[in-house]
């Protein structure tokens, strides 16, 4: 089970990367310095895990597949250290209200979308 | 290309990692998820510290900061399963624990960030007087 976490996070953490640095692109081009990459990867990560948790309570997911795509790309493709790192680069850079954005919007944003992946799972199943 | 392959590298083992750390301490855990919790706290203070550090006091190259950085730190560390826990205890009608857990995440993630950042800068700031003397 460790190499199937091991494999799942190998893909989850290299799709973090190419896509937080499209994404951080996008947004420097458009004059944004807001952590947009994190803060939609772990939004996205969290609504996809609440999806595959529930399955995976469900029994419709067996528990090979929630350690290669729960516990492995969706743990991976996540990060809680840059969201910590991040946030005190903005505070750093003198942009406290940015951060102040970016640890609220996060934190509720991301609870929101682990309890609609959740609810609408749960939802459609039964 | 050759930067994917590194992060994909230090993924694998942050993810193997994660997963060995939760099946060491998970036994007799109780709804309090700790050791995730822990892993994330450890996290945050590791890659402030080494984002300080690198390249500044210790000149590795670009695609081995980015495989123990971003891939292995990152991947180690997690955020969904964070939000899925807090789902989980509000849920469970622990919604008390589940503002506890939100709380000390946040607050002690972004401040164990700040104490490897700080930690970092005091080693760059001993090699620099170091450097002087010599």
């Amino acid at each position: 089970m460790i190499w199937a976490a091991g494999v799942g996070g190998m893909a989850g953490a290299m799709l973090r990367y190419t896509l937080g640095k499209i994404i951080t692109r996008k947004a420097a081009a458009a004059g944004s310095s807001f952590p947009w990459g994190t803060w939609v990867i772990n939004i996205s990560g969290s609504l996809l895990l609440g999806i595959l948790y529930v399955l995976t309570v469900k029994g419709i997911l067996p528990p090979l597949w929630w350690a290669v795509l729960g516990i492995g790309f969706c743990g991976a493709y996540t990060t809680f250290s840059t969201f910590g790192y991040e946030t005190m680069q903005l505070i750093r850079a003198h942009k406290r209200m940015q951060a102040v954005l970016y640890v609220m919007s996060s934190v509720t944003v991301g609870i929101a979308a682990a309890f609609a992946g959740m609810w609408l799972t749960t939802f459609i199943v039964n | 290309m050759k930067e994917l392959i590194y992060i994909g590298i230090g993924g694998f083992v942050g993810t193997a990692a994660r997963y060995g750390v939760q099946d060491l301490i998970q036994p007799g855990e109780g709804l309090f998820p700790l050791t995730i919790w822990l892993i994330n706290m450890a996290g945050c203070f590791f890659l402030g510290w080494f984002f300080t550090v690198t390249p500044a006091k210790w000149n590795i190259r670009p695609e081995l900061r980015l495989c123990i950085g971003t891939g292995f730190t990152g991947a180690f560390t997690t955020f969904s399963t964070f939000t899925v826990d807090v789902v989980r205890l509000a849920g469970m009608s622990e919604l008390l624990l589940g503002v506890l857990y939100v709380v000390l995440s946040v607050a002690i993630g972004i401040f164990m960030s700040e104490v490897g950042i700080r930690w970092g800068k005091w080693m760059l700031g001993k090699a620099s007087r170091k450097e002087n003397t010599i």
